[in-house]
């Protein structure tokens, strides 16, 4: 399945991360993937025909927690990391792509 | 345009915000207007080593609606990153749900205009976390504020069964009843607890042949009316652009638009679907959620009639129109109210009144909605079967009412107090008529005589025996005996 990652592949990963790579990066980073995901295809070796997708490697479910606030950090101290800020906001470099929000 | 028919298709994806008190992986309070990031943590943060734990709350109150939208509610689901890039989110992922959806496969009954309902499917359900607010007004530079960041959200996807936007709308509003009935979404839409994601095309038959054209998602819509209206004109837009170039659906030619509201126009926003490339993976931060026995039994004991099930009962067994009916289940506290005060003997229609023409009124002044008016049931009925037997008539039932209100004192005993009881005695009254008709016989030359005053005249009459009893006569018995001594 997994055949070796091509450099367009790399370019497109980047690009939807967000990630500006030079030339030589794209080399690089497409040897190392390419070789990362070659390691890997030996998990192809293993019969998984009646093994059921795993969704979590801890044999638990429903940790849950009660619907009681607790105090939050307040603005201060959440700003106090942030390389910039605004006020009481954080300040970012202007987001062009207006699709954000989830 | 001759020979030219078009149908248009209409999926919707609304976002509900759960009122949670807390966010959805963390603790933080979920509020609106608070000082901008004051209600954030480590952990809606996106800081490393901070872990997510699940709200048990914002699980029970998606399943309910899952319930509510007739859905196949997941024994197990889990949870899933989905990569995002900008900063109202700081962790770069958005915790959702991917391959295993809390809930899928319902429907929602939408009323149509012609008093039918449609069955529009739901394809799925899941649970999310809200992003935070970017906001973009400023310079070179955008703010962004996290309080909402983490804020458990309801994903509901439907088919695309909607074939007009009136359609899209009325099951926006019917959404929005339901949740808060079942009181797990304030839903208001000033404070953006609901948006809504409509995805629109056509399908146009054009000389004989079909064609599709390419599917738009209009982004974040946060009212009814823009919901409505951007799908209107969004229809035209397709229309439009079919006409002019032919363009018809591929694959990968869908398209996201943003609605305009103040020049009332959809605004391109992106081309491709590349960019949705969410690459979800498990997230390793959280365990499973394994729903069954008890605690599955417990959620669905939280469910109740839903309000347009009711609103079709109380047309059929209480015999209201409509109208009124959709008016007493619009809030489910109001239905309860009324519920109860029908089985403590009021006659639905006269309580109706009461309500709808009375009570929402005084309500609607204080502000607030009828149940928090604190009107007891048992004495609404009384004071619906007083009006029912004539011992007071409506202007004294408003008067009583918000007597009732104030001192939580019976309509009886209230009546008698404000000296509100009328004059239902024949005997009495008619020496009242006899005696306003011989003080008026101008007016009552004018009702004999018949004609354009007569009915003035009549009123006229009417309004002086009114005088002389302080508004207290019976109209019903006044404009009877007037009748037999005027005939
Ligand atoms: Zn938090």
């Amino acid at each position: 399945m997994a055949e070796n990652i091509g450099k367009k592949q790399v370019q497109k990963v980047a690009k939807l991360s967000r990630l500006q790579l030079t030339q030589n990066e794209i080399d690089e980073f497409t040897g190392q993937l390419s070789a990362i995901l070659k390691y890997f295809e030996k998990l192809q070796q293993l019969d998984t025909e009646d093994v059921k997708p795993l969704a979590h490697c801890l044999p638990i479910n429903n940790v849950f927690r009660d619907d009681l606030p607790q105090q939050s950090l307040g603005t201060e101290k959440t700003l106090e990391n942030a390389p910039q800020h605004d006020g009481d906001f954080f300040k970012v470099p202007k987001i062009l792509d207006e699709s954000s929000g989830a | 345009m001759n020979d030219l028919e078009y149908k248009v298709i209409i999926g919707l994806e609304i976002h509900v915000q759960l009122c949670t008190k807390t966010k959805m992986f963390c603790s933080c309070q979920v509020g609106f207007g608070e000082q901008p990031n004051s209600r954030v943590c480590p952990v809606c943060l996106g800081m490393p080593g901070s872990l997510p734990v699940m709200n048990k709350k914002a699980v029970e109150y998606a399943v309910l609606v899952g319930l509510a939208l007739n859905c196949k509610i997941a024994d197990f689901t889990k949870w899933d990153r989905k990569s995002y890039y900008y900063p109202d989110l700081p962790k770069n992922y958005q915790i959702s749900q991917y391959d295993l959806p809390l809930a899928e496969n319902g429907y929602i009954d939408v009323p149509l205009d012609d008093g039918k309902t449609k069955k529009i499917r739901i394809t799925r359900a899941h649970l999310e976390e809200d992003a935070g607010k970017n906001i973009h007004s400023t310079g070179n530079f955008s703010q962004v504020d996290l309080n909402r960041a983490g804020t458990a959200l309801l994903e509901i996807v439907t088919e695309p069964d909607l074939n007009n936007s009136r359609q899209a709308k009325t099951l926006a509003i019917e959404l929005q009843k339901i949740v808060r009935y079942l009181v797990v979404s304030e839903a208001d839409m000033q404070k953006g607890h609901m948006r809504f994601e409509p995805n629109v095309n056509l399908i146009i038959n054009k000389d004989g042949k079909e064609y599709k054209t390419p599917i738009v998602e209009i982004k974040n819509l946060n009212s009814f009316r823009a919901l409505e209206r951007s799908i209107d004109y969004e229809i035209e837009r397709q229309l439009d652009e079919f006409l002019q170039t032919g363009k018809v659906m591929q694959m990968g030619n869908k398209s996201t638009r943003g609605w305009d509201g103040e020049k009332q126009v959809t605004v391109l926003q992106r081309e491709k679907e590349e960019a949705n490339d969410y690459r979800y993976f498990p997230d390793p931060d959280l365990v499973p959620v394994v729903l069954k026995g008890k605690w599955l039994d417990d959620i669905k004991g939280n469910l109740c009639e839903l309000p347009l099930k009711k609103q079709i009962r109380y047309v059929s067994k209480f015999k209201l129109s409509e109208y009124d009916a959709g008016v007493l289940t619009a809030e489910r506290s109001t239905a309860e109210l009324f519920e109860k005060a029908v089985q403590a003997g009021a006659k639905p229609k006269r309580l109706c009144n009461l309500i709808t023409q009375i009570g929402l009124k005084l309500a609607n002044e204080a502000g607030r909605c009828l149940a928090e008016l604190g009107l007891n049931a048992q004495h609404l009925a009384q004071l619906a079967v007083m009006i029912e037997k004539g011992e007071i008539n409506a202007s004294a039932a408003d008067n009583i009412m918000q007597q009732m209100i104030k001192t939580q004192k019976d309509p009886t005993t209230l009546a008698n107090e404000l000296n509100l009881i009328q004059k239902s005695d024949e005997d009495e009254l008619d020496k009242i008529v006899g005696q306003s008709l011989e003080e008026n016989a101008q007016a009552v030359e004018d009702v004999k005589s018949g004609g354009k005053k007569s009915k003035k005249a009549l009123g006229f009459l009417i309004g002086q025996v009114m005088k002389k009893t302080k508004g207290k006569a019976n109209p019903k018995i006044v404009s009877k005996i007037l009748h037999k001594k005027l005939s």
